[in-house]
């Protein structure tokens, strides 16, 4: 009871103390924030950066967290704000649809390029004359 | 000829790709918050912190919402543009003054001169989160209907101006 009424006090902390003081949810935190990209660094972690946005979002985190939030409502709240290119693991759906099928899609080519190609040369081959008796004989001769 | 051609065309295409790619600044994220009704909140007043601002005194205008700070350098390129466009009374522009010292912040307003209807101060860049703002300047217009209708990450430009904010600006007001 007396941590419920403490936690009205925590989540208007203000500006952003970066160090935790509760080493749980610093460490829950910190395994989510690894799944975030930092949008203002290039392919860096919110986990990782030093950057003032991730500071900003790392402590939305843990006010979050210590408000109850689950780890998907707060990957859902980024989403909401940021938009999918902040997950570093980006979910499958009708908009990403198109480059998980991309490698399949071109291998399915190339794989049909490649048979058809086969085939034609197999057919190459078979249609070329058998060597004559007479040539096979010549042949032989000119090896000795 | 055909295992000439079939090269050169997978070529082409890939060049195409690639040369886009080159161009394209991979810094800049488009918003999910386009064509969504912009985030309520309520925020003190630069001037006047007893005063209170909410996106819902708006309603039936459009308007844009213009985040600076006076820490962000490529607001002081888009400043003489904002006043340019503050003279010409077109749509009414709010300043949300983000992650500043409200002393900071109204100096630089008294030093450039202040080209807002209003200003409203996001101390703790709380409100800036909900509009998903992660570099300053960014400017977002918002229909009358209190909907976002377009957002602009970095600085206005005259070129961005004429071309894709005033134009959409008048055809909103039109509706």
């Amino acid at each position: 009871m007396a941590l419920l009424c403490l936690m009205p006090m925590f989540s208007h902390a203000g500006e952003a103390q970066d160090i935790a003081d509760d080493p749980v949810i610093e460490k829950r935190m910190m395994q989510l924030a690894e799944k975030v990209r930092c949008l203002v660094c290039q392919s860096e972690p919110v986990s990782n950066s030093h950057s003032d946005w991730s500071k900003d979002v790392r402590q939305i985190m843990r006010e979050k967290m210590k408000a109850g939030a689950t780890d998907q409502e707060i990957m859902d709240l980024l989403v909401e704000r940021f938009g999918k290119s902040v997950l570093f693991d980006p979910p499958v759906d009708k908009e990403t649809m198109p480059l998980w099928l991309a490698p399949f899609v071109l291998l399915v080519l190339g794989s049909a390029v490649l048979i058809y190609q086969l085939r034609k040369r197999k057919s190459r081959i078979a249609d070329e004359p058998s060597i004559s008796a007479e040539d096979a004989q010549r042949a032989a001769d000119l090896l000795k | 000829m055909m295992r000439f051609i079939l090269p050169f065309v997978i070529f082409v295409v890939l060049s195409v790709f690639l040369y886009k790619g080159l161009g394209r600044d991979t810094s800049e994220v488009p918003s999910p918050l386009v064509n969504k009704a912009a985030p309520t909140f309520v925020l003190p007043k630069l001037s006047e912190p007893d005063q209170k601002f909410s996106p819902a005194d708006m309603k039936g205008k459009v308007w844009l919402l213009n985040v600076w700070a006076s820490w962000c350098g490529a607001c002081k390129d888009e400043h003489p543009i904002l006043m340019e466009l503050s003279k010409q009374n077109i749509v009414p522009m709010v300043g949300l003054d983000y992650k500043d010292k409200r002393e900071d912040g109204l100096a630089t307003l008294q030093k450039a001169g202040n080209p807002y209807t209003l200003t409203i101060a996001d101390a703790d860049g709380k409100v800036g989160f909900d509009y998903g703002v992660y570099g300053v300047p960014e400017t977002y217009v918002i229909d009358k209907q209190g909907v976002i209708r377009f957002k602009l990450i970095g600085a206005v430009t005259p070129e961005n101006l004429t071309q894709t904010i005033l134009p959409l600006v008048k055809e909103l007001q039109a509706k």
